[in-house]
Order: C-alpha cells, then sequence, then structure tokens
C-alpha cells in the first residue's frame, strides 16, 4: 500500500503544480492506477467463485464500508485529524471499489454528486468522486439538477466543471427522465461562453436539444462564437442540428469527410459504461439514438444530381417553413403535431403515428427504409406516389448504363440500385410503375448481358396489365433477345417469366377477394384480366416450342418449360381462378418421349394437378349450375383427353400409336423396331429401360442376359412399386390418379 | 415477332386500352402515356413552323434580353411538389444562404444575413405558350462587390463565334456553302440588370420555363409544379449547388439533356424555315467524324438565304414541318456536300446546328439569338425535356 501512496502523493503534487492544463496527465495516472486495481479486483472475484458464501458476506461487508464511506463524505472532512489523509483514502478506494464493480444507487450518487460539486474537499478529491459516480442502473433527474445548481454557485474549479460535463454527456442515456434537464437549457447555452467548457457543453447541447430550444437570438450567439473561434467541429454539429431543426434560420453544409464531431467523452468511464448497460438490458426501455448522426450529411458525392443514388431521409420540414407567412391554421397544427421521420424505429411507432408522419423532403430516400416503404405501400396519396414515380423513373434512366451511352464505369453502383429496387419489390410484393417505365424504354437497348439477372427480375415484377397492350413494348424485344442468345438466357428468361405468372396470379386472386379496392390499376372485368393471362401462358408456350426446336429438344431447357407450366396447370386450384390451359403439342411430345426420366416425371405431375384441376372445374359447374362465364370449353377437356390417351398409351397400355399419337405406319416400319406397336410403356420406354434392368439385377443380381418383357403380371406391380421408391412421386400420382380408376372426365 | 399469333384470338378482338384506362389515376395516365411513346415514333411527323407573334405582350423586354444571346445548358425537370409562386422572396433567402454555406463549408450562415453572394428569382412574366402553361421564372446568382463604385448598367460581351472551332485541338476545316460567303459577327450588347440596391455581377443564371407543356400538365395534380425546361448558364459548380437545393427542396429532379442528331436536324428545318427580317448569322452545321487519333470535326457554312431557298424548293404543307421535309431537306445536303467532297456525311454524326434564330449543340448548350422566335425554339425543346421526363 505505501509505494503506491507515495506515487499517488506524487500525482497531487504534480496537479497541484499544474493546475487545470494537467487535465489530461491525471486522466492517464488515473488509468495507470486503476487498471492494476481492476485486475486484482477480477483474480480476487475468481477465486471466489466457488465459494458462494463467502463472497455474500464480501458483498455485504462491501455494502456496508460503502455506507460509511458516504457517511463520511456527507459529514465532511474533520478539522485537524491525525490521519485524516488515510481515513480520506480508505474511503475513496471503497468507494471506488464498489463504483467500479457494481455501480452505486441514485441515492449515493445524489449525495457524492453533491459533495464532489459542493468543494468540500479538495480539487483532487473531488476528481476522483466524480470519476467513479457510475451508476448501477439509472441516474435521477433530481441529483443531476442539483449537481447543475452547484456550478451556479461557483465553488467548483474549471477542472471539476470540465469533468462534470463529461460525465454528464457520458451518463446521458443513464438519465432517468429529461424534461427538468432540458429547462435548463438557457443555462447550459449560457456556458458556451467558457472556452474550456465549450467543446463538452456543445456535446451536451447536441444530445438535449429539441426543436423548440433553437430560437432566432440562439441561433444569432452560436454564429456569433463560430466568428470567435473558427471552424470548430462540436459547434459545427451543433449548427447542423441547428440547421436541421430550422433550415429557415440557418444553413451549414459540413466537410465530407468530417467523421468525429465530439471529444470523446465517454472514454473515461468506456468499460463501465459497458457494464451498466449490460446491467440495464432487461427493463429499462432502450434510450433513443441521436436524431442526427453527423455522418448523415451529404456523403461524397460523384455527380452533383446524385449524391449518392439514393437520397438521404429528411423531414420535409424545409417546404413547410418556407411559406412561414402564409402557413394556414391546419399547417400550423399538422407540424406541432407530426412525427419526424428520424425517431421513426419501429413498426409500432409507424402504427400509431402514421396519420402524422412528416413525409421525408426526397421520396426517393424511403427505398433505403423498411418502415417508410410500408407506408408508401398503403397509402393512396396521389402526390406521394407521383414523387416517388418521378425520382425512380428519373433515377434509373440517367444511372442505367446502356440509356445514355456514357456511363459505363458506373456498372457496380447501376447493378447495386437496381439489386435496392428489387429487394424493396419483393419486400413490397408489388412491382413498381416506374420500373416498368424504365423497362420499355431501355430494353429495346439491352444487350441481354449487362445486369441480366436483375434486369430479368424487374421483367418479372411488371404489374399486372393487358398482355396485348404489353407484349408489343416489352415481350417483343425481349423475344428477339431470347431467339438468339444462349440456351442459359432462355432458361433464365423462362424463370423470370414464371415469376411473373405467379405475380400477376396473386395479385388478382388478391384482387378478386378484396374487390372493395376503388382504383385498381385495371378497371376492367375478370374475363379480361383471365384473357391478358392465358394470351401471356400462350406466348411462353410458342416461345418454348420455337426455343426446343432452336436447342434441339434440350433436356436442360425442357425442365424451366415445365417449370412454368407446374405454375399454370394449378391456377383453378391454387388462385382460385377460373382459367385453365394446357401446354401446347410441342412440349408435350417432347416431354413425353424425353430420354430424362425425371422430365417425364414432372410431366407426369403435371397431368396429374391438370385432371385436378379440371375435375375440379368440372365439379363447381355441376354444383353452380348457373352458366357462368367462364365455363371452360368442351376443347380444353378435348385436348386434355387426347393428351391423356397418349400417355397412358405410352406408359401403360403399351398402345402408343393407336389414339394418341399417330404416326405413318411406313415410317414405324423404317425403324427396324420389330414390336413397336407394344414398345412403349413403363417398362420399354426408353427413359425407364435402366430402371427395368436395374429391377430384374435386383432380383437376381447373377443373371448374365435380362429380359425385360419379363415384366408383367405381379411382377409388373412390384417393378411399379420399386419405380415409386426410387422417387418417381410424379408417377405415382398419375398411375394412382389416372389409370386404376375410369376416368370420369373422358367423355366430357 | 411476326410469327406469333396467339392460338386463341386474332390480336384485334383484344381489348382495347381506352377499356382500361377509364378514370385512371395521373400515375396510370402516366404510364399510358409511356406506353404510346415507346410503342410509337418518338416524335410527332409534323410541326409547326414557330409562328413570331406568340412571344405575348407582357413580357419585360429587359428580362428577354438577359434570356438572347447567352449560352445555356439545357436539363430536363421533373415536376417541383410544392412550389409557391407567393414565396419567391423566402425561396431566395434559403438559397442564398444555402449556397454560402455550401461554399464555405463548415462555417454555419444565417438565413437572411447578407452575403457577398445574392440570390433573386423573379418571374419572366407571359413567358408561356398557352394559358394552362406555368409561369416562368428565372434565378440569378449576383456576385456583390462593395468595391464597384459606378452604378448603371454592366456591358455584357458576348461574342459569338460563328466559324470554325472554339477548340484549337480539334481538326476543324471550313467549306464555303452554296454562296460562299462566310463573315463573323460579333454582337455586342448591353443588358440591365434588375436594380437592386447593390449592384453586382451575374455569376450565374438558370431559368425555368414550360411551353405550351400539355401533355405534362394533364398528368399531374396541382400540388406539383410543371417547369419541365431548365436553362442555366454559369459555372458547372454553381448549377449543382443549387440545382441540389432545388432538388432538396421541391423533391424535383434535374438530368442534362442533350439534343440527338435527329432532333438537330428537326431544329435546323425548323429554324430556316423561320421568316427573318434580316440574317444575323451564317447557317452552319457541324458533322464529327468519330476517328482516331483524333475526332474529325467538318463544319458546313451556308448562306441563310441560300438555305432558306433550299427549305422553300422541299416545303410543301404552308406553316407545318413534316418529317419528310426535313429528311429531304438534310438529304439535299448531303448530296451537295458529296459532289463536291466525296464525303457522306450521312455517315457521320450531327453536333450542332446554328442559325440566325438558335444554335444548339448535342450537348445540351442551345444559344437563342432571334427574340422574335424565342417561344419557338422555346417549345421544341419544352417537348424534348417532357420526352425525357415521361
Amino acid at each position: 500500500m505505501s509505494p503506491q501512496k507515495r506515487f499517488k502523493n506524487v500525482q497531487a503534487q504534480n496537479r497541484t503544480s499544474q493546475g487545470s492544463s494537467s487535465f489530461q496527465t491525471t486522466l492517464s495516472a488515473w488509468k495507470v492506477k486503476q487498471d492494476p486495481s481492476n485486475s486484482k479486483n477480477i483474480s480476487k472475484h475468481g477465486q471466489n467463485n466457488p465459494v458462494g458464501d463467502y463472497e455474500h458476506a464480501d458483498d455485504q461487508a462491501e455494502e456496508d464500508a460503502l455506507q460509511m464511506a458516504v457517511g463520511y463524505f456527507e459529514k465532511g472532512p474533520i478539522k485537524a485529524s491525525q490521519n485524516k489523509d488515510k481515513t480520506l483514502e480508505k474511503h475513496l478506494k471503497t468507494v471506488e471499489n464498489v463504483a467500479w464493480k457494481n455501480g452505486l444507487a441514485s441515492e449515493e450518487i445524489d449525495i457524492l454528486l453533491n459533495i464532489a460539486l459542493s468543494g468540500k474537499f479538495g480539487n483532487a478529491v473531488n476528481t476522483r468522486i466524480l470519476k467513479c459516480i457510475i451508476p448501477a442502473t439509472v441516474i435521477s433527474e433530481d441529483s443531476v439538477v442539483k449537481a447543475v445548481s452547484w456550478l451556479c454557485v461557483g465553488k467548483c474549479s474549471g477542472s471539476t466543471k470540465v469533468l462534470f460535463y463529461r460525465w454528464l454527456v457520458a451518463m446521458f442515456d443513464f438519465i432517468d427522465r429529461k424534461e427538468q434537464i432540458n429547462l435548463l437549457y438557457g443555462f447550459f447555452f449560457a456556458s458556451l461562453q467558457d472556452d474550456a467548457l465549450c467543446p463538452y457543453v456543445c456535446h451536451l447541447l447536441y444530445l438535449l436539444t429539441k426543436k423548440e430550444n433553437v430560437k432566432p437570438f440562439r441561433v444569432r450567439k452560436l454564429l456569433d462564437l463560430q466568428a470567435k473561434m473558427g471552424m470548430q467541429p462540436h459547434l459545427q454539429a451543433l449548427l447542423s442540428l441547428y440547421k436541421f431543426f430550422a433550415p429557415a434560420l440557418i444553413s451549414v453544409s459540413l466537410p465530407v469527410r468530417k467523421k468525429i464531431y465530439f471529444k470523446n467523452s465517454e472514454n473515461l468511464w468506456k468499460t463501465a459504461l459497458l457494464a451498466v448497460k449490460q446491467r440495464n438490458r432487461g427493463p429499462s426501455p432502450e434510450p433513443l439514438k441521436l436524431m442526427l448522426g453527423p455522418a448523415n450529411v451529404r456523403p461524397l458525392k460523384r455527380k452533383w444530381n446524385s449524391l449518392s443514388v439514393i437520397p438521404v431521409l429528411n423531414s420535409s420540414s424545409y417546404t413547410k417553413e418556407c411559406g412561414k407567412k402564409e402557413m394556414s391554421l391546419s399547417d400550423c397544427l399538422n407540424r406541432s403535431g407530426s412525427f419526424p421521420l428520424e425517431q421513426l424505429q419501429s413498426f409500432p411507432q409507424l402504427l400509431q403515428n402514421i396519420h402524422c408522419l412528416e413525409l421525408p423532403s426526397q421520396m426517393g430516400s424511403v427505398l433505403n427504409n423498411s418502415l417508410l416503404l410500408h407506408y408508401i405501400n398503403c397509402v393512396r396519396d396521389e402526390p406521394v406516389l407521383l414523387r416517388f414515380y418521378y425520382w425512380l423513373s428519373q433515377t434509373l434512366q440517367e444511372e442505367c448504363i446502356w440509356y445514355k451511352v456514357n456511363n459505363y464505369e458506373h456498372g457496380k453502383e447501376f447493378t447495386n440500385f437496381l439489386d435496392t429496387i428489387i429487394r424493396a419489390e419483393c419486400f413490397l410484393q408489388e412491382g413498381f410503375y416506374s420500373c416498368e417505365a424504365f423497362l420499355y424504354k431501355s430494353l429495346p437497348l439491352w444487350d441481354g448481358l449487362c445486369c441480366r439477372s436483375q434486369f430479368l427480375q424487374l421483367v418479372s415484377w411488371i404489374p399486372f396489365s393487358s398482355f396485348s397492350e404489353v407484349k408489343p413494348l416489352l415481350f417483343d424485344h425481349l423475344a428477339q433477345l431470347f431467339f438468339t442468345s444462349t440456351i442459359y438466357f432462355k432458361c433464365s428468361v423462362l424463370q423470370s417469366l414464371k415469376e411473373l405468372l405467379q405475380n400477376w396470379l396473386l395479385w388478382l386472386s388478391m384482387d378478386i377477394h378484396m374487390k372493395p379496392v376503388t382504383n385498381s390499376p385495371l378497371e376492367t372485368t375478370l374475363g379480361g384480366s383471365m384473357n391478358s393471362v392465358s394470351k401471356l401462358i400462350h406466348y411462353v408456350g410458342w416461345l418454348s416450342t420455337t426455343a426446343m426446336r432452336l436447342e434441339s429438344n434440350s433436356t436442360f431447357l425442357l425442365h424451366f418449360i415445365l417449370d412454368f407450366y407446374e405454375k399454370v396447370c394449378d391456377i383453378y386450384i391454387n388462385y382460385n381462378l377460373p382459367l385453365v390451359v394446357l401446354f401446347p403439342p410441342g412440349i408435350f411430345y417432347s416431354a413425353l418421349l424425353s430420354l430424362d426420366t425425371s422430365i417425364l416425371n414432372q410431366l407426369c405431375f403435371i397431368m396429374h394437378r391438370y385432371r385436378k384441376n379440371l375435375t375440379a372445374a368440372k365439379k363447381n359447374e355441376l354444383v353452380q349450375k348457373t352458366k357462368s362465364e367462364f365455363n371452360f370449353s368442351s376443347k380444353t377437356y378435348q385436348e386434355f383427353n387426347h393428351y391423356l390417351t397418349s400417355m397412358v398409351g405410352c406408359l401403360w397400355t403399351s398402345k402408343p400409336f393407336g389414339k394418341g399419337i399417330y404416326v405413318d405406319p411406313e415410317i414405324l416400319e423404317k425403324t427396324g423396331v420389330a414390336e413397336y406397336k407394344n414398345s412403349l410403356n413403363v417398362v420399354h420406354h426408353p427413359s425407364f429401360l435402366s430402371y427395368a434392368v436395374s429391377f430384374l439385377l435386383q432380383e437376381s443380381p447373377e443373371e448374365r442376359t435380362v429380359n425385360v418383357s419379363s415384366i408383367r403380371g405381379k411382377k409388373w406391380s412390384w417393378y411399379l412399386d420399386y419405380l415409386f421408391s426410387q422417387g418417381l412421386q410424379g408417377l405415382k400420382l398419375f398411375i394412382r390418379s389416372s389409370v386404376h380408376h375410369p376416368f370420369p372426365e373422358q367423355r366430357a | 415477332m411476326d410469327s406469333y399469333n396467339a392460338p386463341e384470338s386474332t390480336p384485334s378482338a383484344s381489348s382495347r386500352p381506352e377499356d382500361y384506362f377509364i378514370g385512371a389515376t395521373p400515375l396510370q395516365k402516366r404510364l399510358e402515356s409511356v406506353r404510346k411513346q415507346s410503342s410509337f415514333i418518338p416524335t410527332p411527323p409534323r410541326r409547326k413552323i414557330p409562328q413570331c407573334s406568340q412571344l405575348q405582350e407582357d413580357v419585360d423586354p429587359q428580362k428577354v434580353a438577359l434570356l438572347l444571346h447567352k449560352q445555356w445548358t439545357l436539363y430536363s425537370l421533373t415536376p417541383l411538389y410544392k412550389f409557391s409562386y407567393s414565396n419567391l422572396k423566402e425561396y431566395s433567402r434559403l438559397l442564398n444562404a444555402f449556397i454560402v454555406a455550401e461554399k464555405q463549408k463548415g462555417l454555419a450562415v444565417e438565413v437572411g444575413e447578407d452575403f457577398n453572394i445574392k440570390v433573386i428569382f423573379s418571374t419572366l412574366l407571359g413567358m408561356k405558350g398557352t394559358q394552362r402553361d406555368p409561369e416562368a421564372f428565372l434565378v440569378q446568382g449576383l456576385i456583390l462587390s462593395p468595391r464597384l463604385e459606378y452604378s448603371g448598367t454592366i456591358l455584357v460581351d458576348c461574342n459569338l463565334c460563328l466559324l470554325g472551332s472554339s477548340d484549337p485541338s480539334t481538326l476543324a476545316f471550313q467549306v464555303a456553302g452554296t454562296a460562299g460567303a462566310c463573315h463573323h459577327t460579333r454582337i455586342v450588347s448591353k443588358s440591365q440588370l434588375p436594380s437592386e440596391n447593390r449592384e453586382g455581377k451575374v455569376l450565374w443564371t438558370g431559368w425555368f420555363c414550360c411551353i405550351f407543356g400539355d401533355s405534362l400538365l394533364e398528368t399531374v395534380s396541382e400540388d406539383f409544379t410543371s417547369l419541365p425546361l431548365f436553362l442555366a448558364n454559369g459555372a458547372e459548380s454553381n448549377t449543382a449547388i443549387i440545382g441540389t437545393w432545388f432538388q432538396k427542396t421541391f423533391d424535383c429532379y434535374f438530368s442534362p439533356l442533350a439534343i440527338n442528331a435527329f432532333n438537330l436536324s428537326w431544329m435546323a428545318a425548323m429554324w430556316t424555315a423561320c421568316k427573318m427580317d434580316h440574317y444575323v448569322a451564317t447557317t452552319e452545321f457541324l458533322w464529327s467524324v468519330p476517328c482516331s487519333p483524333q475526332s474529325l470535326d467538318i463544319s458546313f457554312a451556308i448562306h441563310p438565304e441560300d438555305a432558306k431557298a433550299l427549305w422553300d424548293s422541299v416545303h410543301k404543307t404552308p406553316g407545318e414541318v413534316t418529317q419528310e421535309e426535313v429528311d429531304l431537306f438534310m438529304d439535299c445536303l448531303y448530296s451537295h456536300f458529296h459532289r463536291h467532297f466525296k464525303i457522306h456525311l450521312s455517315a457521320t454524326r450531327l453536333v450542332r446546328v446554328s442559325t440566325s434564330v438558335a444554335s444548339a449543340h448535342t450537348d445540351g448548350k442551345i444559344k437563342i439569338l432571334c427574340h422574335k422566335y424565342l417561344i419557338g425554339v422555346l417549345a421544341y425543346l419544352t417537348e424534348l425535356a417532357i420526352f425525357q421526363i415521361e
């Protein structure tokens, strides 16, 4: 103990000799001292851990010691005491230990603050006390107000004042309420005069300022200070906050690269603050974040037109403030009750304030804010949407790297921008009109490579509209690229068309069931919409048939095509929309005669779903009896039955060329297949042949030659079970539904 | 794609757009107009030849003088949200402070304080095509110099360099036109600054206008002020600051308005077609040949009366200009040039057109010379601007 004490005495001498300027040195010295004690504390803690009782007793003892210490300080220094220094040191040590370990209760803080600022003890003691005032959970507002009142008396030294302000800034979040403190705004503001205090007071004011605190005379005072002291970062930050609240009074533009505006007041208490935050995690509400981080202001700009592509979120107080003189009463009322965007943090907040939300000054900024996207989604206010529309269309047009020839170096940025838009569209499950307009303009110029995935995703989010209207603007251009590009491009186009169909269907099924939507995009009948969807499906059918020919029946492509039809076949049941469109023969027969089992399996599944949908439609027709306009024509049923017959012929009855497929017998003779009439079924179909062989080998592994024709009778059903066990669920469903039972709709 | 036919219905049986857009909101009308634009040729095949009588009587001649003989950079501008003509004073105060704050980064300034930079908003009364067009307005940035003792007018010297390229790095050669007479003209105009307490030098000028902007006006609600055409004269950095302020305050969007060769040839035809009492400048075309290492510029100057004579020979429909006439007019120029120099100009890119009415550069620069046809020139530019923001 004694060497340390001597060390401290030296420090104390230092302090007195150097006066207030030695602040930094004291700080470092204190740290040096603090650190070992801290580590000792921890190690002690580690030893004690297994012995719970002991620790408890220890806590109790500590508590008593703390009470004594606080009592000692409260009474004030006892004059002419022999071992005054020693006792003081002991008590100080106790307080410091407890404070850093567990924090102090708010009553203790109240007393200690009082002592530290009343100047009962010397400067050194005050400093030490202030440094260890760490709350266990919260600090009561009253104690802060009392402490501030001591500042007015002028009993404490400059350095103590500085330390107090630093402490106040650091502990600001832990003060339970701030109304009373805000009433002292004028006092704090006046303290700006003091050069030493100014940076810390600025920081405090930055935390404290509310809109009503910003007054013209204060603005002028700050500007005077600025004139006197020059460009000080802390002053800049406060001024920019003032500008934020009162743009009609003050204007400031922060330099671009500046990040730190305040001297870090917290680093004295860094570890302690973390601990307090951890203790507080539970019940106490998270303090509100700073409203305006200085980083919010103007990022580095590339072009003047786009600071970054998406503007920063800012309330529109600007425009409102502008017409001050002409401001109507309702505007005034609106303003007082309005909710600044910067405080919007959570969805419940949005719901509570949705009627009085201050809209951003630049509507484009909503793109980065999911809460505001919600708002945009439900708002029916035309100006809001129009502002967003204009911003987005123009930005897309300006940023698009192929629309304006000279833009190629910003490809990355444009890709990111498109990604942001797509994220927003997915989030809202709705396409933007601006994107549609952008597609119309830019698609004819697109090379099919730039931002391909983003661009095709935009296509899939085109809002529902009349197909025949969109076709010449969009799909005809897309088709040109489709036919001239690689198979991968074809697949991705089909993929995005599938998504487009899905989005349209979802939208339509919602629209039908929520009829009262007043201004739905299209004032049209359900029949019109269905017509449009069916045209889209037919169009994709045409695209895929041609693509199959171009890519010589690629299996890969066929997968994507069948994926599309997996959506199509289920429209009636999944989306409750009266539409069944079958696939074109070019797709059906390619799939049926494919060499790939998974294709055939998928085809079986689709046929099964078609069957379900058609049966359901038929049933509904019979139930309703009324002739609605959406009765499917018998043509659809006939077509389906024709497909079904071919399929059953090919997979089951081994009569492929009877009813279904017609091939000239002469050609069939030429193939040289002896028994062509019976050569296609679930055993002989080329895509199943390997299954048949491995089935037979499984039965009799030692067999040298296998005769697949031996699969019949009982073996046939074992074979089927084997196929089903191989994961051919589509086939299973198809055979269960279409083969084992009579087909009721065949006679339809 | 022609080969495509919807299996179930013929294209004509499909529902017509009108069925879909009855009672549509402005946003849908907007989309509809975009569709129309994208599906047809962007420009209508015929336009009126600018008439001299259109400029309305109540335009302040001093203000008009400010607009003429200056090189303007063109921008298109989306409608301004909550812009009010009654607040122009307030706007100028705010913009003033914004500019000063922007110029001295980091230093805050009080709004309404006296700075050495002053911004003045003023309306250009009568600068409109129809009564529905919103009023045009002018923004001037003045730099006030207290040292300036004298008061009165300041001479603004506008040198019109009519022939040859001003950029010495480009290889330019001149071709005498049909008449062979080319001459430099130097125009010095006196421009009066708006009378203020302190005189200052105009640092930056910009103005917003909308001439015959009906197609845009139909689709926006009353919260918006549609002034699709913005013209700026002054340092790009100043335009940037002022544009940013407008974008922030009125949620609008500026984008540079380039004029493509197609529109330039329309301008050439329309401006040649204008009746002039006397010609102040040669009709001149500038083509650019992109070849390495240096691009080659071809300048083709024609005596304006010859150009007019050529136009009259191709012109058929009175009072109007049609696409065929424009094409024919340009073809005549091309073939004439080819006869003399064996160069196919149609393979190059038209980058500048200058006539006695106005001159335009493909980069979106324009200079209007003729007071009589000011509105006519602006009407076409408005049309281009609207096309860009649609």
